[in-house]
């Protein structure tokens, strides 16, 4: 790969806290290099600004890896930026040239309210799953790992729907800020597995009313969320979700729903 | 002080068995009366908390991050080791915990050791019934693969993604916990104090990290699930927030620390680019499985890597280890890669990496699905376009993750790959019981030294946490709680909770005050590089000494000159960071001592002046034969106490993989 530098502007979202009203605040960002990451970036420009004094920019962040969720910066107009399947601390910054301008803005949904500057809360996520996305086992008393075996396919498409990170660029990205995708993720690794099937009806009966609760908008299936997901849930989890819902409807299976 | 591990008396096999039949227990009625407190939700804090709160126990938990299911342990990706022998390959318990007892350069405790191997078949038990997606075969059993320093394929995984399954496991348990109200928990929080009443942990300070609040919880026992410190060399695999702080506070407090100087650094991570560099990114251990690790075979080989020929290509695990080939430890691994690229064989741009290729895999696979398809005579395009896709079946996100990073497709060039700080097996020094020198404080996971010795065997830190949660904890604690059903709730405006927040207090308005010129991180850049030159892969006596002196001069100045943002009482992650390096600053100083301490070289602690001829690592079991347990008396005074350890079982002898 070549190497470059670029100089660039950009135009970041700062607000103090929650009940302030924020605003777009310009930086020009100088001497970046095309090996950085995107919060790489930010840490230079964080730097510059300590230098001079001036407050930095708080976003959130962990791994750095694309797996535990944190990041979460909605970049010109995309969350998680422009790159397919890619979290925002994943996206190099070889993907910009010299004298680009680039809009950073934190996730914008109800139910994450903005909690400083790029950071949100996204506790609604945990409570969603508090409301029935587990399966309840206690410790101890489990079966031998092999006692059912579990077809590939089915175990595949698990991992593929548990491979969600809970980020909320999927809210994020819709125009409505539904959290189905999330939600759907969840219900549908559960429910393909053996283990998650005694519990499916009041499942997904409990999350989802534990969603509509939080105040995430619905679903009218445009599929930006599937489009911006850095992890490939695909829209078939909420296909999946809805068959499951009406099948706990009308069988009444919603008895231990809450 | 007398160190007393509480080792059980009887047979190896029998102890743990034996422990459980007989420790003391807690009724269901008072378990509701008794709180504790667990700090961090990694895989050991997630763990415990979930099934505390299952027996009953008022449970709070305490992360940093947004979400519990953010912790660390998210990340680790190859997979976690039981002897559940599913491959009839001769596994057993006694195989794991010997491997694990030599592949930690006989510096391990027999007796935890092992427990860990005789309860890591419960624990994919438990987690499969979770609905963990583990990998299967066709015939919908589960897959294994192995991992280095065994023999065997003991290792379950998902995917390259096996820390996030389990962990979601986990945190799921958890999060049913909070449902029932057996749990409560508190994200964006961080612990800054254990609070000691008579002699005993009984709470901790925290601050609210959203409104700068501090907050005092009180808890009949604490439990520090708060991760490893490798971070105080600034790079490394962890994530960005991983820290010592909860276990400093600890130690500052009289818990004592054992065996800081271990370090592990793993061979296979992506070299660092340029100065912006602010983590580094782990290639999965697993990779070893298939991948052929190479350099040049002439110094300064500037030819791209596909245009040097076979016999040109220096395959130097392969050549001085022989039995274990590419599948040797990481300790061995990394020295491995230093000694070539110290000698100047070194590729890439920065001459700092060596070459990981799957070339040779993409063709043995590619053979195998050709005659597994039935397929005669299949071309060459055919068997390595089948042998691309069972390679990215198996190894698929780890090879986007390089491709992001670096720009450059695996799946036809060798990855370059250099070791990285990854994991500490040092921490607070925990009895059988995980208890620390503190009575009712635990550590449990990562951040206890307990059962690694010097050297961690790949895929067992996912194991060693969530066998301290899941199976060890709620016996060992309910051993201690049985006696303290008797002691009230304490209220949170006993002297003794005032006082820490005071403390606590005073200290974070210092550091705001100091108002200087230059920024937490430059500090920390600073630290991570004096401990990576001098505290690292290789280190020498003349070298360590320069560290402490270099460490003590950079505290002054951090203390004098560092720059925090803000205000105290907001989000403030500069605040946050500043607090953490204080720790880490002071931390560095106790790993080079430490370091300095143990004249001889065993796992991943590497001491130049003892070395075999061929540069392997010279133990001096006659003098180092024991834990060093740190306790702390005050600015860089520390004072050593030993745990002699006693191999009953076990004959240690020179660790050969040859
Ligand atoms: C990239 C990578 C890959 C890995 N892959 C593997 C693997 O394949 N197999 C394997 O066995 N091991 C692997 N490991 C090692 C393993 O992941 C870790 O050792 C293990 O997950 C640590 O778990 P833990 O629960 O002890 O701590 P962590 O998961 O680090 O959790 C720490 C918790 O403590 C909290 N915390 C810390 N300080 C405070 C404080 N002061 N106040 C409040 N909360 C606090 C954090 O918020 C977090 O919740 C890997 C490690 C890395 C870095
Ligand atoms: S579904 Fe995708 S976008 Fe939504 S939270 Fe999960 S990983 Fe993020
Ligand atoms: S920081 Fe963890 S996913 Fe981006």
């Amino acid at each position: 790969m070549e190497h470059y530098t670029m100089n660039l502007t950009l135009k970041v979202w700062k607000q103090k806290n929650a009940n302030e009203r924020g605003r777009f605040e310009t930086y020009q960002v100088k001497n970046v290099s095309s090996e950085m990451s995107f919060l790489e970036m930010f840490d230079v420009l964080n730097e510059q600004l300590i230098a001079e004094g001036k407050e930095p920019i708080a976003f959130d962040h962990d791994c750095r890896e694309g797996i535990c969720g944190m990041c979460s910066m909605y970049i010109n107009g995309r969350a998680h930026g422009p790159w397919h399947h890619t979290t925002t601390c994943q996206l190099h910054m070889r993907e910009y040239k010299d004298g680009d301008t680039i809009v950073v803005e934190p996730w914008r949904a109800n139910a994450f309210p903005v909690i400083k500057d790029l950071v949100v809360d996204r506790q609604s996520f945990d409570r969603i799953i508090q409301a029935g996305g587990y399966v309840s086992v206690n410790t101890g008393n489990a079966v031998d790992a092999n006692a059912i075996p579990i077809e590939k396919h089915m175990a595949d498409e698990a991992f593929a729907s548990a491979a969600c990170i809970g980020c909320g660029a999927c809210v994020a990205a819709c125009p409505n800020a539904s959290a189905m995708l999330f939600v759907s993720a969840k219900v549908s690794h559960l429910s393909m597995l053996p283990q998650g099937s005694p519990e499916r009806k009041e499942r997904v009966m409990n999350m989802v009313n534990q969603m509509d609760k939080e105040g995430f908008g619905n679903c009218t299936n445009i599929g930006a969320c599937e489009a911006e997901c850095p992890k490939g849930i695909s829209l078939e989890n909420i296909a999946r979700l809805n068959r499951e819902y009406l099948g706990a409807m009308f069988d009444g299976g919603s008895q231990n729903a809450k | 002080m007398a160190l007393n591990s509480k080792i059980p008396a009887g047979l190896l096999e029998e102890k743990w068995e034996k422990y459980k039949s007989t420790c003391k227990l807690v009724n269901p009625a008072n378990k509701r009366q008794l709180e504790v407190i667990v700090i961090g939700t990694g895989l050991a804090g997630a763990s415990a908390a979930a099934a505390l709160g299952e027996l009953g126990y008022k449970v709070k938990t305490f992360c940093f991050q947004d979400s519990p299911r953010r912790a660390h342990s998210i990340a680790a990706q190859g997979g976690i080791n039981a002897a559940k022998n599913y491959q009839n390959d001769g596994d057993s318990t006694y195989r794991l915990f010997y491997d694990t007892v030599k592949g930690g350069d006989y510096r391990a405790r027999e007796a935890n050791v092992y427990r860990l191997a005789s309860v890591s078949a419960n624990i994919i038990d438990q987690c499969v019934a979770q609905g963990v997606p583990f990998a299967r075969e066709y015939g919908g059993l589960l897959s294994n693969r192995s991992f280095g320093g065994t023999q065997v394929q003991r290792t379950f995984y998902a995917a390259g993604q096996t820390g996030q399954q389990l962990l979601i496991g986990a945190y799921q348990a958890l999060e049913r916990q909070v449902a029932l109200g057996n749990v409560t928990q508190y994200s964006r929080h961080e612990m800054l104090d254990v609070v000691m009443i008579d002699g005993k942990a009984r709470g901790v300070i925290v601050r609210n990290l959203v409104t700068g609040e501090l907050e005092r919880h009180f808890g009949h026992a604490v439990l520090l699930c708060s991760g490893g410190y490798g971070n105080v060399f600034y790079l490394s695999t962890n994530a960005m927030g991983s820290n010592v702080t909860a276990a400093w506070k600890a130690h500052k407090k009289g818990a004592f620390f054992g065996n800081p100087c271990y370090t592990q650094i793993h061979p296979t991570c992506i070299p660092v680019s340029g100065d912006h560099q602010s983590k580094l990114t782990l290639m999965s251990e697993s990779l070893r499985n298939d991948g052929r690790i190479w350099v040049p075979k002439a110094k300064g080989d500037n030819r791209k890597p596909n245009d040097i020929p076979e016999e040109e290509r220096d395959y130097y695990l392969e050549r001085r280890y022989p039995a274990f080939g590419n599948l040797v430890p990481r300790d061995v691994a990394s020295r491995a890669a230093k000694e070539r690229c110290d000698a100047g064989y070194g590729v890439g741009a920065s001459k700092q990496a060596v070459y990981l290729d799957y070339a040779a895999a993409v063709q043995r696979y590619g053979k195998i699905e050709v005659s597994k398809q039935g397929i005669a005579n299949a071309d060459a395009a055919t068997i390595t376009k089948l042998g691309k896709e069972v390679v990215k079946e198996k190894y698929g996100n780890l090879f986007e993750m390089y491709e992001k990073i670096t720009g450059e497709n695996p799946y036809e060039v060798p990855m370059r790959i250099y070791p990285a700080v990854h994991y500490t097996m040092g921490g607070l020094w925990v009895d059988y019981e995980l208890q620390t020198t503190i009575p009712g404080l635990y550590a449990l996971g990562e951040a206890n030294f307990s059962d690694h010795g010097a050297n961690r065997l790949g895929a067992s830190a996912l194991m060693q946490g969530l066998a301290d949660g899941y199976f060890v904890i709620p016996y060992t604690m309910g051993n201690y709680l049985a006696d303290d059903i008797r002691t009230k709730s304490i209220p949170t405006d006993h002297p003794a909770f005032v006082e820490a927040e005071n403390a606590v207090r005073d200290r974070i308005n210092q550091l705001m005050n100091i108002k200087g010129t230059e920024s937490v991180e430059s500090f920390h850049k600073r630290l991570g590089k004096i401990m990576w030159d001098k505290c690292g892969m290789a280190r020498n006596e003349k070298g360590l000494k320069e560290a402490i002196a270099e460490i003590q001069a950079l505290r002054k100045e951090f203390w004098s000159n560092v720059r925090i943002p803000g205000e105290v009482n907001e989000y403030n992650p500069e605040l946050d960071k500043a607090n953490r390096v204080a720790d880490f600053i002071e931390l560095g100083e106790l790993m080079c001592i430490d370091a300095l301490n143990r004249n001889e070289s065993c796992g991943g602690h590497f001491r130049e002046e003892y070395q075999t001829e061929d540069g392997e690592a010279l133990r001096q079991d006659d003098q180092y034969m024991y834990v060093a347990a740190w306790e702390y008396k005050g600015e860089s005074n520390f004072e050593l106490h030993k745990e002699d350890l006693n191999y009953e079982v076990v004959h240690p002898s020179a660790r050969s993989y040859k």
